[in-house]
């Protein structure tokens, strides 16, 4: 499990990343973790897995502080970054090197999501291979390592449209009741249907972390609609559809999740929605 | 599956499940796929998949045989039936009711169109 507690960081001196951030991650879901840019997901997810300290508060893996980097939380831990380095082996070397840090890393799933991947026939370094097929190797082995946590950054982007669908298939037969997964993205066209928890992070905290069914039972979404005439307004746009919006559940239907209107909701009613999912 | 935007998924599943037994896909007293296999061909949660299960077997669709699977209950075609007429006369008929009155158009052309 990761846990944080009221931590501030900030690179500047004088100007605050974070504020008193809190999360906590269940194991069995998938959380999609949400904010613009620049507000910090990729050091909130260093601060995470112990790659940065904070400068008050606290980041736990396992219970212990992160910046321990013990073998045993770093072996419960794999952090796939948006910007991958890749040393100058070829995959077998790769994996070679670096499995036995992974105790339940199996080595005929990694052979399977290469070749799932169409990268089971590459024999080259992997330095020189093209940006996407770095990923899909850097991917394939993250999933084959089987950690209780695992936090991918941006993991869709630079994959080819038949790949994003591959990858949504192996993280479906990935998730399960001991894992944990954070996928941090801007592309939640490509990851809706697999996220199940949402967090997002916006000016320095944390508005809402919590799960999808909490989340459409306080909330609708969905176009301008007879049966949701009621509840408060907290968000629309005009689409080709119609208007499309985000209103309170008063009548507890059971709308679909739709992300990208949770967002802009979520930044526009910063307090609101903090008080409502806390 | 593509998925609507208009429809929760788990109830797009739900509906999906119920064609595959009207069409005899499914058969009653037959196991029906698990939960990981759906989840994988549909490239969604397992969590999403679940609940549609765990409506499907509220609603005595399907039974869970622990430790082996969900298998598709005897009466699951009559209940679905029975269901899905249920949602037709509630949601359908009152949509297509409105609409023939924003058109103007009359049952006895409805009769004589068919």
């Amino acid at each position: 499990m990761i846990q944080l507690q009221n931590v501030e960081f900030g690179y500047d001196k004088n100007r605050k990343l974070f504020n008193g951030v809190n999360l906590q991650l269940e194991p069995g879901h998938m959380y999609g973790l949400l904010g613009r840019n620049g507000a910090g997901k990729t050091t909130l997810l260093k601060i995470m897995t112990g790659l940065l300290f904070p400068q008050s508060g606290d980041a736990f893996i396992d219970g212990e502080p992160a910046y321990k980097r013990t073998a045993q939380q770093m072996s419960d831990v794999y952090f796939l970054q948006e910007e991958i380095y890749v040393p100058h082996l070829k995959i077998k070397q790769f994996e070679d090197a670096f499995a036995p840090f992974y105790p339940n890393f199996s080595h005929e799933q990694f052979t399977e999501y290469l070749r799932e991947m169409e990268m089971d026939n590459m024999l080259g370094f992997i330095d020189k291979f093209s940006h996407g097929q770095k990923k899909k190797v850097m991917i394939a082995f993250a999933l084959a390592t089987n950690v209780p946590l695992l936090i991918m950054d941006e993991p869709t982007n630079g994959l080819d449209i038949p790949t994003k669908s591959i990858f949504r298939k192996i993280m479906a037969a990935y998730a399960d009741e001991q894992k944990t997964v954070l996928i941090s993205t801007h592309q939640v066209r490509d990851l809706h249907s697999l996220i199940d928890a949402v967090s997002i992070i916006d000016n320095g905290r944390m508005i809402l972390n919590t799960s999808g069914d909490v989340i459409t039972d306080k909330l609708v979404f969905d176009t301008n609609d007879e049966k949701t005439k009621e509840g408060k307004l907290y968000y629309s746009e005009e689409t080709p559809r119609g208007i499309q919006q985000v209103k309170e559940n008063v009548n507890h239907i059971d709308t679909p999740l739709d992300l990208e209107l949770l967002f802009n909701a979520a930044v526009l009613n910063k307090q609101e929605f903090t008080e409502m999912f806390k | 599956m593509d998925f609507k935007s208009t429809q929760t998924i788990y109830r797009q599943i739900e509906n999906w499940v119920f064609e595959q037994i009207l069409s005899g896909a499914w058969k009653p007293g037959e196991r029906a796929k698990s939960v990981r296999e759906l989840a994988v061909a549909f490239e969604v949660n397992p969590n999403t998949v679940m609940r549609s299960y765990e409506h499907l077997q509220n609603q005595e669709i399907i039974t869970n045989k622990r430790g082996i699977g969900f298998f598709v209950n005897e009466d699951a075609p009559e209940k679905i039936h029975a269901i899905r007429k249920k949602e037709f006369m509630e949601e359908e008929v009152p949509e297509f009711l409105k609409n023939m009155r924003l058109l103007g158009i009359d049952f006895s052309e409805i009769v004589n169109s068919e």
